[in-house]
């Protein structure tokens, strides 16, 4: 049992996650998974799994670990120097920190769109076809005209770009940013999309079209989101887990943790940000 | 008093300018119940800048006249017969004077005596009356000024001002020196035109600029056929930026990239040090070790090679520029953001990869202009030639042969007793507007290059 809620009005203790963290037909599946950075213990014994073809939403409040956990799936916490983990992850029920797996290979099948939009300094074409490039995927020009075609279709984003693919992703508004990086993920035809705070600097419409695009997304892809916004988790995601100071506290399907949570930590953060 | 002591008077009087200024600007407004426009010490600088400027104006205006003035003072009071001088020889006797007013030797020379003690009086009263005019004029200034302080003087608008039009004349003196620089060079270069063909400087292949002593001697004229220096300056460059800037770059990838914090924290000033080696160190280097490394090189190959070599100056330039394309690079490198990076990584990209393809395009601005400054360099260097290469104007692109360079022949020709308007001189010029143009030219280039990567992925 450990302590870790200091003010004296919540004096709870978390003691294992409660709700529904384990499902049958798992994507990702997370044991005892602890992560430091230096000395430092950012999550402790996160116990979760993710299912095929569903979006989770990961909610609470800031510096709880959602990133650093987010993080730890594709494996980009291998690029902090300081940064160690324990416990066991699984993709397809393989070990994806075991010394055989390419942590490099583990990013082609574990994509990643990230909270600030960030395009190469490349034409929106390049930037599409970047990873087939890189992975090999398109034998052709014209095959690679198509993919990349084809993605910026999938990401909503063909419409205002047809015309101007040579010109620098850079040039792109916030919200088309953030669409083209979402086309280029999905260009090396990815199973996971990690999304740390997708829209978070994006306004609502723009928001409104990249919800629509995960919820269509999802129908072919694993989708895990790091949400601020409670709603947006609501709307989009079939699963929500509630971090709480590097601890998972409940993980349940969507509706019952907005509108049935088990844990009073959880029911605060949620009655809390909805008034 | 020198113009030291009354430089450093008038400064003590700034001070105070400043501590009167601020002084009064609070009781002003203590005295009339009136909020300060500006703070106390905005006044202090108004104060301190009318009681400095004009006074230091004076002091420089004085001191550049003053000795044309005393000169012509002097020589209006010589007896007739030396009026009738020539305009050298009155330099030269008023040179004379000066010196003897200075020494403690008696001097037997009724006129000479005359004049110097002449000389002596007359720079006694400049100095008087300039630092009296000056002190007279800062106080002046200063009294002025603080007459104008009212609290709703807006002073901090005035700083302001100030501060903007001192900001004007440095870049203007700055800029015109530049633009001086370049008209006198291109001033002497006309002249020498005149001389010796523009075609045949550019596009002569025989470089020799003796001049005939007698009329009859052989070769007399000298020829200037520069083709053979711009080709060396070239070639040696060439190389040297051949070996800098792979070297450089990788090195500086590493340092950013790859290595631990505590390497790159040891191993980064370690290569800066490298430019901060004084050129003739190298030039040794290069004569003593390389050239004759690279000799016994081509004699164990059968070639039989002359000690001086374009290739033995090219690869020890190329060493000293190192650090600039290296250190450059580093710090644009490591100031491409991590989000960048994580992108890459993030789509399955390696860490190779992701440098090839993502950092350099996004840091080659920052790369560009670390070649450049490191070409810019390379062209000017001379010590490492002059030691390395030779002074054997060869027009040749073998890298093993003797060559010399633009600025190795501008030393050259400006090296002893050379009367100014020669024409060995004024080819200095005419070089140095070539080598000047290259540059320029290498500039352009370059600009237009990082405004084209600019726009597209900006
Ligand atoms: N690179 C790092 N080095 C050291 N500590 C880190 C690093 N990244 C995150 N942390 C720490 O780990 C904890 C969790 O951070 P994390 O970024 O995962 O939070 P988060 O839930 O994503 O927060 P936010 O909602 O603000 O993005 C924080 O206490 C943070 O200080
Ligand atoms: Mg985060």
């Amino acid at each position: 049992m450990i302590n870790i809620e200091k003010r004296e009005e919540f004096d709870i203790e978390i003691d294992k996650t409660v709700g529904k963290p384990f499902i049958n037909d798992a994507k990702f599946s997370t044991r005892n998974v602890d992560v430091f950075y230096g000395e430092k213990q950012a999550i402790f014994d996160a116990n979760i799994d993710i299912g095929k073809n569903q979006i989770i939403a990961m909610i609470g409040s800031s510096g709880c670990g959602k990133s650093t956990f987010l993080r730890c799936l594709n494996r980009m916490n291998d690029t902090i120097q300081d940064c160690h983990i324990s416990g066991d992850i699984r993709l397809d029920d393989e070990d994806i920190y075991q010394k055989q797996q390419d942590p490099v290979l583990l990013r082609a099948r574990v994509g990643m769109v990230f909270q600030k939009p960030n395009p190469f300094p490349k034409s929106i074409y390049d930037n599409v076809a970047y990873g087939a490039k890189l992975h090999g995927l398109a034998s052709s020009k014209i095959e690679l005209d198509e993919l990349v075609e084809k993605s910026l279709i999938r990401a909503g984003l063909f419409k205002e770009v047809k015309d101007s693919l040579h010109k620098p992703g850079t040039s792109l508004s916030g919200g088309q940013q953030q669409r083209l990086c979402i086309a280029r993920t999905i260009a090396i035809d990815p199973e996971v999309i990690l999304m740390d705070e997708p829209t978070s600097a994006l306004d609502p419409i723009a928001t409104a079209v990249i919800e629509e695009l995960m919820i269509d997304l999802s129908k072919k892809y694993t989708i895990a989101i790091v949400t601020h916004s409670m709603q947006q988790a609501a709307r989009v995601s079939q699963r929500t887990a509630y971090f709480h100071l590097g601890y998972v506290v409940e993980v349940n399907d969507t509706n019952i943790v907005f509108t049935n949570p088990e844990h009073q930590l959880t029911e605060n953060y949620i009655t809390g940000r909805f008034g | 008093m020198t113009f030291g002591v009354i430089l450093t008077a008038l400064m003590a009087l700034l001070l105070l300018g400043y501590y009167t200024g601020r002084k009064r600007s609070i009781s002003l407004s203590d005295k009339s119940n009136q909020r300060l426009h500006s703070l106390p010490q905005h006044y202090g600088y108004l104060i301190a800048f009318w009681s400095g400027a004009p006074a230091l104006l004076i002091l420089l205006f004085w001191s550049v006249l003053e000795s044309s003035v005393i000169n012509a003072a002097i020589v209006a009071q010589l007896p007739a017969q030396l009026q009738q001088l020539s305009a050298d020889e009155v330099e030269l006797f008023i040179n004379e004077i000066i010196n003897l007013s200075y020494s403690n030797v008696a001097i037997d020379d009724d006129v000479k005596r005359h004049a110097a003690l002449y000389y002596n009086e007359l720079i006694e009263f400049s100095n008087w009356v300039k630092s009296t005019a000056v002190f007279i004029l800062a106080f002046i200034g200063m009294f002025v000024a603080l007459a104008f302080v009212k609290p709703e003087m807006k002073a901090r608008n005035l700083v302001e001002r100030l501060i903007r039009w001192a900001m004007i004349g440095c870049t203007s003196i700055a800029v015109l020196t530049t633009i001086g620089i370049i008209f006198s060079v291109i001033f002497e270069s006309i002249i020498f035109f005149k001389t010796v063909n523009v075609f045949d400087f550019l596009f002569g292949t025989h470089w020799s600029p003796q001049e005939a002593i007698r009329e009859d001697q052989v070769g007399g004229s000298g020829s200037f056929g520069a083709l053979p220096l711009f080709v060396g300056t070239l070639l040696i460059s060439f190389i040297a930026l051949v070996i800098a800037v792979p070297l450089g770059l990788m090195s500086a990838i590493y340092l950013s990239e790859y290595s631990s914090p505590r390497f790159r924290l040891f191993a980064k000033p370690v290569l800066e040090i490298l430019a901060g080696i004084p050129t003739v160190v190298y030039g040794f280097f290069a004569a003593i070790t390389v050239a004759p490394f690279i000799r016994d090189l081509g004699e164990s190959l059968g070639l039989s090679l002359s000690s001086e070599s374009a290739l033995a100056a090219g690869i020890v330039m190329g060493v000293m520029i190192i650090p600039f394309v290296s250190s450059l690079s580093d710090d644009v490198i490591s100031a491409v953001p991590q989000s960048m990076r994580d992108g890459s990584y993030a789509m399955g990209a390696t860490k190779s990869e992701t440098i090839k393809q993502v950092i350099i395009p996004a840091a080659l601005p920052g790369i560009v202009s670390g070649v450049l400054l490191a070409a810019s360099r390379a062209i000017g260097e001379t010590m490492i030639v002059v030691m390395a290469a030779g002074l054997s104007a060869n027009l040749t692109f073998n890298p093993l042969e003797a060559v010399t360079t633009v600025t190795v022949q501008m030393v050259a020709l400006l090296t002893g007793d050379q009367e100014f308007d020669s024409t060995k001189t004024l080819a200095a010029f005419a070089l140095g507007l070539g080598l000047f143009l290259t540059t320029l030219v290498l500039n352009i280039i370059s600009l237009y290059v990082v405004r084209k990567y600019r726009e597209q992925y900006d």
